[in-house]
């Protein structure tokens, strides 16, 4: 009772001002709350974006910060590079296979973590240590685990004698070998997102289907191809696009372990785009190379709306 | 009975098989790192001595020396600020629009809800050019200012949009309840629901925290001086001096940051993983 006498007074006291009257009116108060974040990320996400794609028709350097266009010039330049192409290739290369490898072992993982076992939670921290230390420090772990001279890999070798005892890989000297490592660092790291995102999905499959399947004395394998995999079927497609943008789009681990190198046989599109942009200076050739990653980018974000409705429908 | 019994066993071996090499490659690096970071010098740099042994005594000398003899805590105290601040910030933004896009806007609001989340996966890559001229033209560049401004821009995103979901998960009627007994909708607002929501709130101080801790794009394009580093740009950038390597104290740094992390993570990751998978996983 008092609550509400309280509860009156206050509205007493402000009826004189309509303001309170206008903003419980959810067609205005609505909007207005949406302002402010709309209107950060228009001025720092939208207007970069849209600058982005206007420098790279230019030939703006830091040294002279002019927008004057160039129309296709910046990107003939940058085509004609034989470094941009090798990127190219090295970006989908680096995608395509680290996410094979991320799917395929996530999926297995995350059957094993669906079990309850002693100890699940310190196997969960250990699993999950990839993704939550910051990627340049993860990064620079695996740097000294590759090391040229004291690598523990190699001595590891050494000792079963697949390579000569003292001897050495050299995993970040040579083309292949620092392609191969650029790709295990990557699939390293964005396994436990999948992982954790499998599991996710793998708890809202009714408990029922699988007991019933069970029931009908169907073998653990058909049970796995014919009905559990299936299920997971969209929980994956979600696993499987965030890394695909995830990783698409980085470069630190490229720039951390390898710095492109060596000879530039693992730079990819972002790490060239910073190369070019920011330590070369010329803004229009590194945001031309970055604005490569826009058609893939829409591409993965039209198929992430399609999930996201699909969702939304069932 | 038997037969059953007999497969249960096995399928423990297999998950323990299965979870311990996983766990083991997962964490490697960081086991690692910890048998590294203890090392005296002529044990460390022997070629041909088993590497994960001691064989010479261990030593705290080299995290004696990282933090008195380089510039780490100075990395660790701007990637605090920068942290709190951008949390100040997301909090600000991101709470009025989650609440606006969970209650006030019908349908439009589901799309843009879907169309503020995508913002979260526009890359830097694709951004620091043209912010790196923004950033200088205010005369921010080589600062931690030019950070905090920055690092909302995907925390924002990602945080209104696990925020709604939290919204949407308290019922209408508490709040209506409010505004019939006399209180405004914003007085409703902040008196029934923000307190209901506070595992929410903590999830996105988590996250927003810890993803501005993770940014390496921005902070290398934008800061040059050791001053003004972050711990991701910083560790791998300046404790590296050309031949000469740190490697225990680097060694040090990276146990020292991922371990609290990784805790944190795990405490709020179910949350963070519904929000991920925008309600494709209803828990």
């Amino acid at each position: 009772m008092t609550a509400a006498n309280t509860g009156q007074t206050v509205a007493g006291e402000i009826e004189g001002r309509p303001r309170r009257y206008l903003l419980d009116r959810e067609g205005l108060l609505g909007p207005l709350l949406l302002l402010p974040a709309v209107v950060y990320l228009l001025a720092l996400v939208g207007f970069p974006l849209v600058m982005a794609i206007l420098y790279s028709f230019t030939d703006i350097t830091t040294g002279n910060p002019v927008l004057h266009f160039v129309g296709l010039d910046t990107f003939r330049d940058v085509l004609r590079d034989t470094v941009f192409r090798r990127s190219l290739r090295n970006t989908v290369v680096l995608t395509i296979v680290s996410q094979l490898l991320v799917v395929v072992l996530s999926t297995v993982l995350a059957f094993a973590l669906r079990v309850d076992f002693r100890g699940k939670w310190f196997a969960r921290f250990l699993i999950l240590l990839p993704w939550t230390t910051p990627i340049a420090i993860g990064t620079i772990a695996w740097l000294w685990m590759l090391d040229s001279l004291f690598s523990p890999i190699d001595w590891v070798l050494g000792q079963v004698g697949l390579i000569q005892q003292g001897g050495h890989m050299y995993w970040l000297g040579k083309r292949d070998l620092a392609m191969a490592s650029v790709i295990a660092v990557q699939a390293w790291r964005m396994l436990p997102l999948a992982t954790v995102i499998l599991l996710a999905g793998m708890s809202s499959i009714p408990q029922e289907i699988k007991e019933a399947a069970e029931i009908d004395g169907a073998s653990f394998w058909r049970r796995l191809f014919h009905i559990e995999l299936p299920l997971l079927l969209p929980i994956t497609g979600v696993a499987v696009l965030f890394g695909l943008v995830f990783t698409f789009t980085d470069m630190t681990v490229v720039y951390v372990l390898t710095g492109g190198g060596p000879q530039n046989s693992t730079q990819v599109l972002a790490s060239w785009a910073f190369y070019k942009g920011i330590n070369g200076g010329s803004l229009g050739q590194g945001a031309a190379i970055a604005v490569f990653m826009f058609p893939v980018l829409a591409g993965f974000a039209a198929l992430i709306l399609r999930l996201a409705n699909r969702a939304e429908v069932s | 009975m038997a037969r059953t019994a007999g497969r249960q066993l096995g399928s423990r071996t297999a998950v323990y098989t299965v979870v311990g090499l996983f766990g083991l490659f997962a964490s490697f690096p960081f086991l690692w790192a910890i048998v590294t970071m203890f090392k005296a010098d002529p044990d460390l740099y022997t070629a041909g001595s088993n590497p994960f042994l001691y064989n010479k005594p261990p030593t705290l000398e080299h995290i004696r020396l990282l933090f008195q003899q380089t510039p780490y805590l100075t990395f660790v105290r701007n990637t605090v600020m920068i942290g709190v601040l951008v949390v100040l910030i997301t909090l600000a933004f991101s709470l009025p629009a989650a609440y606006a896009l969970a209650r006030l806007t019908g349908h439009w609001g589901g799309r843009l809800g879907i169309a503020i989340f995508l913002v979260y996966l526009v890359p830097p890559t694709l951004l620091f050019i043209p912010l790196s001229r923004m950033v200088a033209s205010m005369r921010l560049q080589d600062s931690i200012w030019s950070l905090v401004l920055v690092y909302p821009t995907f925390t924002i995103p990602l945080s209104t949009w696990l925020l709604s979901g939290f919204f949407k998960s308290i019922p209408r009627d508490i709040e209506e309840q409010a505004q019939v007994d006399g209180y405004s909708r914003l007085q409703a607002v902040t008196r029934t629901v923000l307190p209901l929501i506070v595992p929410g709130i903590l999830t996105v101080v988590v996250f927003a925290f810890t993803l501005s801790m993770h940014e390496f794009i921005y902070a290398l394009a934008f800061v040059a001086s050791s001053d003004h580093m972050t711990i991701s740009v910083g560790v791998p950038t300046n404790l590296v001096r050309g031949d000469v390597f740190f490697w225990q104290s680097l060694m040090a740094s990276a146990v020292i940051v991922a371990v609290p992390v990784a805790l944190a993570y795990n405490f709020f990751l179910d949350r963070f993983v519904q929000g991920f998978t925008m309600g494709a996983v209803k828990g």
